[in-house]
């Protein structure tokens, strides 16, 4: 059973790797920076916070970094449709 | 057109980019006191703590500024002309306005005891209070911390996280009594005690001892000194009402406006923890200290003040914060009556959390994870989350748009109900 589990956890996380984004709840945000202060990647995510827009960044690896350690609860991963048309 | 803003807080950013959307033409100016500029007050807390260092408190770079395109004035208005629709600052010059708005804010109480003025007296209000409660504490040494509401909580952990030895005195018997049921007050004071911090409950400070000049020590109520090198204190927050006072606008805890944030006088607008806003649903007027409001109180000041007549739709009052370290969401009506740690009301705070009506409780998890409502005839009035956050979410949606329970309801009060489960059953039938 705990094996099963191990296994189902792995395949969340790739799912989210592969087809996830960091999605932003500009309700919550107080434009503290903790997020972009993480990223390693150097994205401005408050930015995206503050206009409600997803990462849509190419470089923006999901690691995970800001949607921990927001203390707000602003982010969240979903899941994303990068080949839909008409996105940059 | 000339569009003045007095205060550089989220509400007067959010009323230039609003203009701007609509007007990018007409000069627009802004005028605020504060030397560090616009920063994030509500991250003044992870400083403290070190999780942010002071340079990313800031959202908007020079040239971010540039491109809004006003002309920034760093001064203090002294003087308000409405008839004639002129400005005066303290260095003695005028600007004249067509359209103004006042956002400027809410300052801390100040702390009224014998020994206030002592070196070592701290609040955590601006930038420059932080960086003086930074330069001021010191590893090993004894802080006391006084208040109540989300403040005083961030500068225990703060005063924490540099080594101090905190000592936080409540007034009452529990902590933030008119938010937090007394469940939620036993968590967070239980895990305040694990992180080190030693609680006194009923305790009163009635003076401050110094010694050349600085903190030695405080004095309380029923005796006993007890010996820091530092307090904090957190005690409530007031408007800052001198300039619509000197101007003869009408103000009551705030200044106050109508739905289009306009205050009593047509030219004049003001937005954030300082307006005083009419909600015509509940046909009150409530003082907000919440960044989300003032964002949306300074945009559609902005757009009114622009020509674009939009009325504030008031949302339930929503924050999400840290108390001691555990994640809360507090949404709607979810408390009552006066909490003796403050006057008035706290940062990160809504009068409409405290205006408790006829309602039921359904409650569940009296560990980390936590959830409380207010439940209502037909709705839910209130929510507070505690620890997992994943039901915040539904929860935020079916308060605000008053989502029918009625198919609930009964479930929800029942004894020993998992409420958790219901509620996101409902959610997910919804969906």
């Amino acid at each position: 059973m705990s094996f099963l589990g191990i296994f189902k956890r792995d395949v969340d996380k790739h799912t989210v790797l592969a087809s996830g984004q960091v999605v932003p709840d500009p309700a919550r945000c107080v434009q503290c920076g903790i997020c972009s202060y993480n990223c390693p990647i150097g994205i401005d995510v408050r930015l995206h916070a503050w206009r409600g827009d997803p990462v849509r960044h190419s470089q923006c690896l999901t690691c995970g970094e800001c949607v921990a350690r927001c203390p707000r609860g602003v982010l969240r991963f979903e899941a994303t449709d990068l080949f839909a048309k008409g996105r940059s | 057109m000339n569009y003045v803003i007095i205060g550089f807080g989220v509400a007067g950013i959010a009323a230039i980019e609003a203009i701007r959307s609509v007007d990018s033409v007409s000069n627009v100016t802004l005028i605020g006191d504060d030397p560090y500029g616009f920063y994030s007050r509500p991250g003044l807390a992870y400083y403290l703590t070190g999780e942010l260092h002071d340079k990313a408190l800031f959202p908007r770079t020079e040239a971010d500024l540039h491109k809004l395109n006003f002309r920034y004035i760093k001064g203090k208005v002294t003087k308000i002309s409405c008839a004639e629709h002129i400005l005066e600052l303290a260095n003695q010059s005028k600007i004249s306005y067509d359209r103004l708005l006042i956002a400027v804010g809410a300052r801390a109480m100040p702390l009224e005891v014998p020994g206030a003025e002592l070196e070592g007296v701290l609040k955590l209000d601006h930038m420059s209070d932080a960086k003086l409660i930074l330069k001021q504490a010191r590893r090993g040494k004894t802080a006391i911390v006084l208040g109540g509401g989300i403040t005083a909580l961030e500068l225990v952990e703060g005063l924490l996280s540099r080594g101090m030895k905190v000592h936080y005195l409540l007034r009452g018997d529990r902590y933030w009594s008119n938010v937090l049921d007394e469940q939620e007050s036993r968590i967070v004071e239980h895990r305040l005690r694990e992180e080190g911090v030693t609680l006194h409950h009923h305790a009163e400070i009635i003076e401050v001892t110094g010694r050349s000049g600085r903190v030695a020590g405080v004095r309380l109520l029923n005796g006993p000194m007890l010996k820091c090198d530092l307090v904090a204190y957190a005690i409530g927050i007031c408007p800052r009402l001198e300039l619509a006072k000197q101007t003869g606008l009408k103000i009551d805890r705030g200044i106050l406006v109508n739905e289009y944030l306009q205050t009593s006088d047509p030219d004049i607008f003001a937005a954030g923890d300082v307006a005083q806003v009419y909600d015509p649903m509940s046909g009150r007027s409530i003082l907000d200290s919440l960044w989300a409001p003032a964002r949306q109180q300074g945009h559609t000041a902005g757009l009114n003040m622009a020509g674009r007549k939009t009325a504030y739709v008031k949302a339930p009052p929503f924050n999400v914060t840290r108390l001691a370290g555990l994640t809360t969401t507090i949404i709607g009506t979810v408390g009552r009556g006066r909490d003796d740690d403050l006057v008035g009301i706290a940062r990160g705070d809504s009068e409409t959390w405290r205006q408790l009506p006829d309602s039921m409780v359904a409650q569940t998890g009296f560990e980390v994870n936590r959830l409380r409502l207010l439940v209502g005839e037909k709705t839910l009035l209130g929510a507070i989350v505690m620890g997992d956050q994943n039901l915040s979410f539904p929860l935020e949606k079916i308060i605000s748009e008053n989502v029918d329970i009625s198919p609930i309801r009964e479930k929800l009060l029942m004894p020993n109900a998992r409420v958790s489960d219901v509620i996101a059953e409902f959610w997910t039938s919804r969906q």
